[in-house]
């Protein structure tokens, strides 16, 4: 069956998890029976700082309405300091986003620990919600992916 | 200008001949007299080859990279000559230990601002056979094929040179300069401001508009001194850019985002990318909207000011402003 036969529109959401902190949370969430919705689609990642932007823009143009980066709270990160890298490098990056006029909002991180599972819960849902309020994100898409 | 020409060329003579350097990077009359290129002088004879006009915006640093490294076993020293904004570049070169400063000569060149042929066309101006300095330093003679005309120097200076960083060197061995330095030149964020006023729909349409004209020479990443990896990114086949045709027009967001992503932080905002792009793209605006956010947000910094800095994408702090301040409100 064809991936993207769907006859609604629902949000495609991406969320890159760290290893240590965040992919534990969703599993603490799963654990606790706490709900988020099904349209996010988490991938593991050692630490938020392997995100590559491109990464990011590969999601878009796969046709993803969000992207979300979930990592350790800065101070907490496995490897010290990685989740500091990310910070500034995904200030600028959304920054960039904005400025080509990509709307505010389809990206986002989060810092979730290995304890919150009711904080990772929250935050997708909040993240879902946006993005189906913000609608289908058609502009940055490749034509192939869509058809 | 003219007169400084004539003292770099018996200079660089002089430098050859008493073996101080064996080799000259400097810029060469192309096809035409506006296509000034880049040149590796090897002999003192060729050096007559040599010019230094209005048109030797082509910033020499990147070929340091190559040019420094010795690869025989005779010494290797290399005279190179550096415009005031070209010498951010070579500092950030030597920061990213690509130069090795040892075999290399710097000489400082003074610069009044180089020109652009296309705006001086834009002019009215058709079958140019040759520009002259007039003596009042503020205009040039036009000579065409259907008589001479007058343009004034301000009109027509390449992009870089409208928002010139300062005319003082920021590392030198030698300097051949007559000109003092008058500061930063005009507001280079103006137009990042423009883009940022506008409505998002507004400025994907500008930037659909500027992008899509795009045909992927690749001229952007090589005349680019801080694009100067040994493997690009866009080189492997693999990386789901350069592997395909375009289906989309706007694919070449991508190209563009990452590559002004690679080099933030290590851009000196020496402006080649837009100079050299076939198609007119303004591609230092990507570059400068992130030189314009690390300010905001982490401080002034101004690569290659000086050589050693360590730039705002490999270093932190633990109170960083969270990208959430970035999405939810737009940047400050």
């Amino acid at each position: 069956m064809p991936v993207n036969e769907q006859k609604e529109w629902k949000p495609k959401i991406v969320a890159f998890c760290c290893n240590w902190c965040s992919y534990a949370g969703a599993d603490l969430a799963g654990s606790s029976r706490l709900s988020y919705p099904a349209d996010v689609k988490i991938i593991r990642v050692p630490c938020s700082c392997r995100v590559n932007p491109i990464f990011i823009l590969k999601a878009f143009e796969r046709g993803a309405d969000g992207v979300i980066i979930c990592g350790c709270h800065p101070g907490d990160c496995h490897y010290s300091t990685g989740n500091y890298y990310t910070r500034r490098r995904m200030a600028l990056l959304f920054s960039m986003l904005d400025y080509i006029g990509v709307e505010r909002g389809r990206t986002r991180v989060e810092w979730v620990s290995a304890a919150e599972g009711a904080r990772f819960s929250q935050v997708m849902n909040d993240f879902a919600k946006k993005i189906s309020e913000l609608g289908e994100n058609v502009k940055v898409g490749d034509l192939r992916c869509r058809e | 200008m003219q007169g400084i020409s004539a003292k770099i060329i018996s200079r660089a003579k002089e430098l050859m001949r008493d073996g101080t350097v064996n080799k000259v990077v400097g810029w060469k009359a192309g096809e035409f007299f506006y296509d000034c290129e880049p040149y590796v002088f090897e002999t003192e004879e060729s050096l007559d080859g040599l010019v230094y006009n209005r048109f030797c915006a082509a910033n020499l640093s990147k070929y340091m990279i190559k040019n420094s490294i010795a690869t025989g076993e005779d010494s290797l020293k290399v005279l190179v000559l550096l415009k005031p904004c070209d010498t951010y570049s070579f500092n950030q070169l030597l920061t990213e230990h690509r130069i090795v400063r040892e075999n290399v000569y710097i000489l400082g060149v003074g610069c009044e601002g180089m020109c652009d042929i296309d705006r001086i066309r834009e002019n009215g101006f058709k079958g140019i056979t040759g520009i002259g300095e007039n003596a009042d330093g503020k205009t040039l003679t036009v000579r065409t094929l259907y008589g001479d005309g007058e343009v004034v120097i301000d009109d027509v200076l390449v992009n870089k040179c409208e928002f010139c960083k300062g005319k003082a060197h920021k590392i030198y061995d030698e300097l051949i300069s007559d000109n003092e330095d008058e500061g930063p030149r005009g507001d280079r964020f103006a137009g990042v401001r423009d883009i940022e006023a506008m409505s998002p729909g507004e400025r994907f349409a500008f930037w659909k508009g500027e992008l899509s004209k795009c045909i992927r020479c690749n001229a952007c990443r090589n005349a680019c001194p801080a694009c100067s990896c040994r493997k690009c990114v866009f080189d492997n086949n693999a990386s789901g850019i350069a592997s395909k045709a375009n289906t989309d027009s706007f694919e070449e967001k991508m190209f563009h985002i990452i590559r002004a992503f690679h080099v933030a932080g290590r851009c000196t905002d020496c402006g080649e990318c837009s100079r050299v792009c076939p198609q007119g793209i303004p591609l230092h605006l990507f570059n400068r909207k992130y030189i314009k956010d690390i300010n905001e947000f982490y401080g002034d910094y101004a690569a290659g000011e000086e050589a050693g800095q360590r730039g705002p994408l490999i270093s932190y702090t633990e109170g960083d402003i969270e990208p959430a301040a970035v999405s939810d409100k737009g940047g400050k």
